[in-house]
C-alpha cells in the first residue's frame, strides 16, 4: 500500500496511477485483512472473508470505470518516453 | 510483554501508517489536474479506510465494527461508479 501510494503521487497520468494504485491496494487490504482473519474466531472469519471478496470483486471494476470515464472524456494517455528533465 | 501487548501495539502501528497513507493520498485529491485523478484518490482513500475500520475493531475488541466496514466498502464502491458515470455522461441515468 506504501508503494501504491507513492506511485500515486508520482507518477505522471491518470492511468499510470490507477495501474500503481489498484493492485497495490487490493493486495495489500486483501492481506491486512487475512491476517486478521487466520487469529480469530470462526464468524469473524466469514465476515472478512466476505469483505476479502468484496474488495476483490469491487476495486478493479471501479478502476476501470475510471478509465473508461477519463478516456471518453477526452484525456490522452501519455505515450512514448517520458521527459527526463521532471 | 506478552503477546497480547505486542499484537495490540502492532495493531495500533498499523492503524497509524495507514492512516499517514491516506494522508498522501489526499495530496493527490486536492492537487490532482483532471477530475479522474481525483476520483482515483478518493476511491483508494475507501479501500483504506475500510482496513482502519477493521483495525480499530481489533483495537478496541468490539467485532461488530466489521458489519460497518463491510457496508462502507459498498457505499464508496457505489460512490466511485457513480462519479464516474457523471464524468462519463454528464448525468447519471
Amino acid at each position: 500500500m506504501l508503494v501504491g501510494t507513492v506511485g500515486l503521487l508520482r507518477l505522471p497520468d491518470v492511468y499510470n496511477r490507477l495501474h500503481a494504485t489498484t493492485k497495490c491496494d487490493t493486495l495489500g487490504a486483501g492481506l491486512v485483512l487475512l491476517s486478521l482473519a487466520v487469529q480469530s474466531t470462526a464468524s469473524v472469519a466469514v465476515r472478512l472473508a466476505l469483505i476479502i471478496i468484496f474488495i476483490i470483486v469491487t476495486n478493479p471494476t471501479a478502476a476501470h470505470v475510471i478509465a473508461r470515464a477519463a478516456y471518453n472524456t477526452g484525456i490522452k494517455p501519455e505515450l512514448g518516453r517520458r521527459n527526463t528533465s521532471d | 510483554m506478552d503477546l497480547k501487548q505486542i499484537l495490540d501495539i502492532s495493531y495500533e502501528l498499523g492503524a497509524v501508517l495507514v492512516m499517514l497513507l491516506i494522508f498522501l493520498s489526499l495530496v493527490r485529491a486536492l492537487k490532482g489536474p483532471t477530475a479522474p485523478d481525483r476520483v482515483t484518490a478518493i476511491s483508494i482513500i475507501g479501500t483504506k479506510t475500510v482496513v482502519i475500520i477493521t483495525l480499530i475493531a481489533w483495537i478496541y475488541d468490539q467485532k461488530y465494527f466489521l458489519d460497518i466496514a463491510m457496508v462502507y466498502a459498498l457505499m464508496s464502491f457505489i460512490t466511485t461508479v457513480g462519479v464516474a458515470k457523471y464524468l462519463e455522461k454528464g448525468a447519471i441515468d
